[in-house]
């Protein structure tokens, strides 16, 4: 069953990366998916991303009370975790919910629809022009959203720390920028890219394949959501194993 | 013209299509009649490559289709133009952009050009200055009167219309049967109906093909089809009280 619905998947992918019939009209639908999946997630992913960071600082400083380790040592351990695991991860669980049900229910509903049969009877490619862009724009985007969630997140860790007083803002500002490994970034961005095309292209499957109406629709775009969290967190392991 | 031999088609274990052969000319309205389950929508969804036939050919003006792979298929679906039952318009573009999507598709023309065939659809269907609605603020009559814009908007030579009226009260009905006739004796179309309701029947039927359990009952024009002594048909067309009222006036 799994080996069948991933044959599915993959011959699905290869009709989606075909030659576009048109790359103008491509491009176009590239550029309204990217302010969806990129610019519509700004907002929610700075907030999370500022809280995750701030409760971070303060369970640090809980755990590492103790006069023999350096309180800069909050501000470290809080960048390393916050860019190797929390924003890519969290990131792209938050986005798997919010982009991947909304894709999922779009092409869910254009298939019971009969508009990807109008697609398809004009010769159109269809998974190509539905999905390519959003995939397109996830493996962009997604990278871009785990840089702002790092900011974020490392900033969150700054206000919260200074607010409590568990660390002083020149002690966390140490922290931060001491024995930094930019080799993280790449690891987190390779993380990022890698969760922008399962976020797409998981629920693009799901919704292209739905049969029935509207309850159908709802039960794919939770599958999707399920899958996709799976799937970011095996691939999470797998990725930290291979490049760490 | 579309020829379709020997059409075989099953789901599972249910053989839905029985080998059907017919010939549908252009110029005229053929209609593929049949009560619900007789495997008209299938029979439709075999021709334009939406189901694959287990067996039997379909042709288009002698272009073998069925055997075509999908690539090989773009050419001749581009000169198709399809009514859905729902009417599938796209729901986030507007009238105006689902219309002038085929155009954006497969057509070089510049911005003013395919405004000019957008609005002379859109006239054709009687609903000018609709352009900036979406179909979400459509009745259901314009809905169908879009799809048939956006149908005919590449000038195609086979048209398909799956239930045209379904959902719609008889006057907008009869405006809509009107339209295809006219649409097909226009641009000699070769257009295929696929419809249960008598009034489509009686008034565009050129040509009707009545399937019954999956197989070719009959086949004649609407001129005929009140005169035969098929069981079948006879039952399908004089189901309704005013067609048996009127039974003996053929």
């Amino acid at each position: 069953m799994i080996i069948t619905t991933f044959g599915k998947y993959v011959l699905l992918l290869r009709d989606v990366f075909k030659r576009p019939e048109k790359m103008k009209i491509y491009s176009k639908a590239t550029f309204e998916q990217m302010n969806f999946i990129g610019i519509g997630s700004i907002g929610l992913i700075a907030i999370i991303s500022s809280f995750i960071g701030a409760v971070m600082t303060l369970q640090i400083a809980f755990q590492l009370i103790s006069d023999f380790i350096p309180k800069t040592i909050i501000g470290s351990i809080n960048r390393d975790s916050t860019i190797l695991e929390l924003s890519p991860t969290i990131s792209a669980i938050v986005l798997a919910g919010k982009i991947g049900s909304a894709i999922s229910s779009e092409i869910g509903t254009m298939r019971i629809t009969e508009q990807i049969d109008a697609l398809e009877i004009m010769g159109i490619n269809a998974p190509g022009y539905l999905i390519l862009p959003k995939i397109i724009a996830g493996i962009t985007m997604v990278p871009l959203l785990v840089i702002i969630s790092m900011t974020m997140s490392i900033l969150g860790g700054y206000i919260g720390g200074s607010l409590s007083g568990v660390i002083t803002p020149a002690e966390y500002v140490l922290g931060i920028t001491s024995n930094f490994n930019p080799h993280t970034v790449t690891i987190a961005l390779t993380k990022a890219f890698i969760y922008g095309f399962i976020i797409t292209s998981i629920p693009a499957f799901e919704g292209f394949y739905v049969k029935g109406g509207a309850l159908e629709v709802a039960k794919a775009s939770t599958k999707a959501v399920v899958v996709c969290c799976i799937t970011i967190l095996i691939c999470d392991y797998l990725v930290t194993q291979l490049l760490l | 013209m579309i020829e379709i031999v020997d059409i075989h088609k099953s789901f599972g274990k249910n053989d839905v299509l029985k080998g059907i052969s017919a010939k549908f000319e252009a110029g005229i309205t053929n209609l593929i009649i049949g009560g619900s389950g007789s495997g008209k929508t299938t029979l439709l969804k075999c021709m334009i490559g939406l189901h694959e036939p287990e067996k039997g050919s379909v042709s288009y003006d002698t272009r073998e289709f069925t055997h075509l792979s999908q690539k090989n298929r773009i050419d001749i679906r581009k000169e198709i133009g399809m009514l859905f039952q729902g009417s599938a318009l796209f729901d986030s573009m507007t009238v105006e952009e689902n219309i002038m999507f085929p155009l954006n598709m497969f057509t070089n023309q510049s911005q003013s050009e395919k405004l000019d065939r957008v609005n002379f659809c859109l006239k054709r269907v009687n609903l000018d200055n609709k352009n900036q609605l979406f179909p979400a603020e459509l009745s259901g009559g314009m809905k169908k009167r879009v799809g048939i814009a956006r149908a005919i908007a590449l000038n195609p030579r086979y048209l398909f219309c799956d239930e045209p009226n379904s959902g719609l009260d008889p006057k907008t009905s009869i405006v809509i049967d009107e339209l295809i006739k006219e649409i097909t004796q226009e641009y000699n179309t070769t257009t295929i109906v696929v419809t249960h309701d008598m009034n489509s029947v009686m008034g565009i039927g050129d040509y009707i093909l009545f399937l019954h359990e999956g197989k070719k009952c009959w086949e004649g024009s609407n001129l005929e089809i009140a005169k035969t002594d098929i069981k079948e048909l006879n039952e399908f067309v004089f189901a309704s009280p005013f067609m048996k009222a009127i039974k003996g006036k053929f």
